[in-house]
């Protein structure tokens, strides 16, 4: 393996990751197919030489940035995250990357901006999964402009201390460890600071199923399943279900940013 | 078309119904001994319940394709219409216990799946009501009923079937075409059923 020499960091978990093979087999990246494994099997049609990101919006250096430009001056990190899908699974996985608001500090947020936008590439020709409108491309997510500050929440470029395989969001993703995992959008072309609250993807899909804020929070049931309790992948044919943990147990760090805010109101 | 179909027809006459149970067997067996040993990916009971469930479908909606294949294509399947039903409920049924032992686990969590969750419900309503069909899918049971009520019982494959594919549509995330065309398959086959001519007929004739 390559080898991206990432520091530990005191914000990773010390239970013991999920298989490399669960990992990168067991994805939800719909742009590559619904299946679980379709991503794994589709993704290397993506191609991520070249790849650039928009960072733009109410900040003060607005521009298009090479992935050198992103990494310059960065020190990657490893990060060990409880990660909890939205579908009642969950697995535990060590990320490489930086804070997003290293990334943010570097461009200078206006004082006016309240929001991150991020946007996900939309490549017909390299995504066989947007030919269906299973949701409305291209894939959009946000943040409120605390929660993308919280050192929590990184930029990963990588998994197991090599580069991001395609199907987990290569080159470059987001990765918020409190929230469902759909927040943690994947190959991102677009980073846009907003005044407003943000269009996310299921949330347009589905507004009573998903809401903006979507963090994990076991008394709050999905409509269509209980959000009380997790199977982790990988625990093979007789694994037991283990009960999910408020902010998925990152509630240390971030439940501040929630004070006095109805959470079964802003799902 | 009816010359197409008659050697296959009477060479399907010298298979036995019987041996549709043990190769339906095959497939569940070879699923569990699969996801055993590690070969249905890292999240086997996922799996085992996906394929078990759509698996089931398959076989109730090639029920329904029976009569009409019999009456536009002229090929004979009626015997093995029964054994066909049967391994379709028995499918569902080991997709519900799979869903009920391996997935859900906690039995105070599974009562209120059922009433609370929409798409379990169908699913619940839809296997409650395979019950009676499957338990009447005997000669016994016909003598007992006498053939038109059987028939009337039986009927509730309509219903069945379709509170199926619609499980199917209400469980995926998002709008997936994949159960819509099970659906689309199952309108299809119940809509060749309908005959105006013979229901407007048989209205008539209980009036007078």
């Amino acid at each position: 393996r390559a080898g991206l020499s990432a520091k530990p960091s005191q914000y990773s978990t010390v239970e013991e990751p999920t298989s490399y093979e669960a990992v990168t087999t067991y994805n939800n990246f719909y742009e590559f197919g619904t299946g679980k494994d379709d991503p794994a099997r589709n993704a290397h049609m993506l191609t991520t030489e070249g790849w650039q990101v928009q960072i733009d919006g109410l900040v003060d250096k607005p521009g298009t940035w090479t992935m050198d430009d992103v990494l310059a001056g960065t020190t990657l990190e490893e990060r060990i995250y409880r990660f909890r899908c939205v579908e009642a699974w969950s697995m535990v996985v060590p990320w490489v990357g930086f804070e997003l608001a290293d990334l943010l500090n570097r461009v200078g947020v206006q004082p006016s901006a309240k929001y991150v936008a991020f946007e996900t590439a939309l490549r017909p020709e390299e995504m066989p999964g947007v030919r269906t409108r299973v949701l409305d491309w291209p894939y959009v997510e946000g943040l409120r402009l605390d929660e993308a500050m919280n050192p929590l929440t990184i930029m990963a470029t990588g998994v197991y201390d090599e580069p991001m395989p395609n199907q987990n969001g290569a080159p470059i993703r987001l990765v918020v460890p409190w929230k469902y995992g759909f927040k943690s959008i994947k190959s991102i072309v677009r980073i846009t600071l907003t005044e407003d609250e943000p269009p996310t993807s299921w949330n347009k899909a589905n507004g009573r199923e998903y809401g903006f804020y979507s963090n994990v929070n076991p008394e709050v049931s999905h409509p269509r399943w209980s959000q009380a309790t997790e199977r982790e992948v990988g625990g093979g044919l007789l694994a037991k279900r283990k009960p999910t943990l408020m902010f998925n147990g990152y509630g240390q760090e971030v439940a501040s940013l929630y004070d006095g805010m109805d959470l079964a109101k802003y799902y | 078309m009816l010359h197409l179909m008659d050697p296959i027809n009477s060479a399907l006459r010298r298979v036995p119904a019987w041996l549709l149970y043990p190769l339906g067997a095959l497939p569940v067996a070879w699923l569990f001994w699969a996801g055993i040993r590690g070969d249905l990916g890292v999240d086997p009971v996922k799996a085992i319940e996906h394929w078990l469930g759509l698996w089931g479908l398959w076989l109730l909606i090639a029920t329904l394709a029976i009569t009409p294949l019999q009456r536009h294509a002229g090929l004979r399947l009626v015997r093995f219409r029964r054994a066909i039903g049967l391994l379709g409920f028995y499918y569902i049924a080991a997709h519900l216990a799979v869903w009920l032992v391996l997935d859900v686990q906690i039995p105070a969590q599974i009562w209120g799946d059922i009433l609370k969750r929409p798409y379990i419900t169908i699913g619940m309503v839809a296997f409650v009501l395979m019950i009676p069909l499957a338990l009447t899918s005997n000669n016994w049971a016909l003598r007992r009923l006498g053939g038109e009520r059987w028939r009337r019982l039986h009927r509730l494959t309509y219903l069945v079937v379709p509170l199926g594919a619609v499980h199917f549509v209400m469980v995926v995330k998002g709008w997936q075409v994949e159960p819509f065309y099970y659906l689309a398959a199952i309108l299809g086959l119940l809509a060749l059923r309908l005959r105006p001519g013979r229901m407007l007929r048989s209205r008539s004739a209980a009036r007078t």
